[in-house]
């Protein structure tokens, strides 16, 4: 989900494409910073507009590993921000409380938006990594009747 | 604030009081602590200092030593100034922790008090567990009594915080022969032992929300050397701040520490390296054995084991003709440490003094004036043929057959 706002610079980068440089260069104690500038109050900036660093992981695309992934229903979806609250690596991009869609630059499969999702049927559902979101979106199960006692 | 502590001029104190009221006196923000023998007094006492309202900092009670160091690599993290202690088995858990406050940068300081470590289970002092630290990357300084204890302690925090430095440091203290052993300690007041200590100054400190940082970052073989290297060459070159530290210590208590002591070298033909309280008895040896029997015996000390005083161990030891290494360590199937780094520093000298490895004290066994003396009339002895005439390394002190390894290869 690239494109949030023009800005966005999430995943822009292969991990490990940065500048090769020698001992005297590294920062001490392997110490990174997140952004290239003091900044006040960042929790109040939206991640698209912060200044990161080329050593924090939100330029880089850390996901090659990933085997299965979560893709994203907006027809069935309600907003409850729970897959929000549990990801684990914050990649599910969110809004003003509206889902925008999951960022594959950092999930790394582990379905836990799936599990925590709550509509019937799932707005979010594992597919196989080189699945083609259009054919998995057509493919969508349908609402689950319930069993009557 | 803290209560300040109406000191004596003299105190009546063993290692472990004098190791804890350095880190009273140091203000530590977080102490987390497993007490463990025969450190625990340390531990103890500032868990009463802090009870008590002398310390304004946390003591942090956790379920093992792994926790206690991750205590305290999370509190200097943070941003504050950080000490602890431990001895032996405690010190082998903490052992994975160790290598990441060093290469984190984390000027904590870690009160060793040198204790045997098991299998056969022992609580007494050898330096098994001091030896066991020294690849990881910390500043390692030895007290060879209850005033050093005090002293180093408070140049520890100094030398780690230091801003070209910012490495932790460990202060050894040999268990209960310093740990237990009470003895007239002079000491700062609070405000000038916290004056010469100084306040901490944070570094990348986590609390610092107008900065975020990192920390504990991989690294693969893509970066990871390179950042090996540059930790290595600040502990190397730390060595320059711990002279600072030593002199400006010197400048408002008189005593005088040098990264490597030495006594009565000035002349001597023979000499004995160890560490610990071991010094003493080897200087007692020295002096009665140059009164009594005109033998020119020295010993060399050192005080820094790390970084390791590679020139000042080359300049100290030029003039003699026999050195004996002792190891309070047992190198299980190798020399020992000390005698190797004795042995590759004097063998990049014109004179290359023969050279020989005493294992000795382990457990605790007592290292008496008499095994002092036999181990310099043996080095005089090789002194005047010119050759090592026994094994290489020897056993000094132990039961049994005598036993030894490697004999001189040399040409008739």
């Amino acid at each position: 989900m690239k494109g949030v706002l023009a800005t966005d610079r999430r995943g822009v980068r292969e991990l490990g494409a940065e500048e090769l440089v020698g001992w005297d260069e590294v920062t001490q104690g392997v110490v990174l910073n997140s952004f290239d500038i003091e900044l006040e109050n960042v929790a109040h900036i939206p991640p698209e507009e912060r200044p990161y660093s080329d050593f924090n992981s939100y330029t880089a695309t850390v996901a090659s590993w990933r085997v299965i992934k979560p893709v994203y229903n907006r027809d069935i979806c309600i907003d409850c921000q729970n897959c929000w609250v549990w990801c684990p690596d914050t990649s599910i991009i969110s809004r003003d409380k509206q889902m925008l869609g999951i960022d594959y630059d950092h999930c790394k499969g582990c379905g836990v938006c799936v599990e925590v999702c709550p509509t019937n049927p799932k707005s979010l559902l594992m597919f196989a990594e080189a699945e083609d979101p259009e054919a998995a979106l057509a493919k969508w199960p349908e609402k689950k009747k319930k069993e009557k006692k | 604030m803290a209560e300040k502590m109406e000191l004596n001029d003299v105190e009546v104190w063993d290692g472990n009081y004098a190791a804890a009221q350095a880190l009273r006196q140091a203000q530590v923000d977080v102490v987390a602590a497993y007490p463990i023998t025969p450190s625990t007094p340390i531990v103890e006492n500032y868990g009463a200092f802090v009870a008590n309202g002398y310390v304004d900092g946390e003591f942090v009670m956790v379920e093992s030593e792994h926790a206690a160091m991750s205590g305290c690599v999370g509190a200097a993290a943070a941003g504050g100034r950080v000490a602890t202690a431990t001895s032996s088995q405690g010190f082998m858990l903490m052992i994975e922790v160790l290598y990441q406050a060093s290469g984190m940068r984390l000027p904590i300081v870690l009160n060793v008090v040198n204790r045997a470590v098991a299998s056969p289970l022992n609580v007494r002092g050898d330096h098994g567990d001091m030896y066991a630290g020294r690849d990881s990357g910390w500043v390692q300084l030895d007290a060879f009594n209850a005033q050093e204890a005090y002293d180093l302690n408070l140049c520890a925090f100094k030398i780690a915080e230091d801003i070209n430095v910012r490495l932790p440091a460990m202060v050894h203290q040999d268990g209960f022969l310093t740990s237990h052993t009470a003895q007239n300690v002079y000491p700062l007041s609070d405000d000038e032992a916290y004056a010469f200590i100084g306040d901490y100054k944070p570094v990348d400190e986590m609390l610092d929300f107008s900065k975020p940082v990192t920390y504990g970052a991989q690294t693969e073989e893509d970066w990871h050397y390179e950042h090996k290297a540059k930790q290595h060459r600040a502990l190397m070159d730390s060595y320059v701040v711990i002279d600072r530290v030593f002199e400006e210590f010197k400048a408002k208590t008189g005593r005088e520490y040098k990264r490597v002591e030495s006594y009565m070298m000035e002349d001597a033909e023979v000499a004995i390296v160890a560490l610990g309280s071991t010094v003493e008895t080897a200087i007692q040896a020295a002096q009665e054995l140059r009164d009594n029997e005109g033998l020119k015996a020295g010993v060399v000390a050192p005080r820094c084991f790390r970084p390791f005083p590679f020139n000042e161990i080359r300049d100290v030891l030029a003039n003699v003709k026999a050195v004996a290494v002792l190891d309070r360590s047992c190198p299980m199937g190798a020399m020992g440490a000390l005698f190797n780094e004795i042995s590759a520093a004097m063998y990049t000298t014109p004179s290359r003094p023969l050279i020989t490895n005493f294992i000795y004290g382990l457990g605790g066994r007592d290292f008496s004036l008499d095994d002092a003396k036999h181990i310099f009339r043996e080095q005089k002895g090789h002194a005047d043929v010119g050759y090592i005439t026994t094994p290489i390394q020897q056993f000094s002190g132990l039961r049994g057959p005598k036993l030894g390894f490697y004999e001189t290869k040399r040409s008739k």
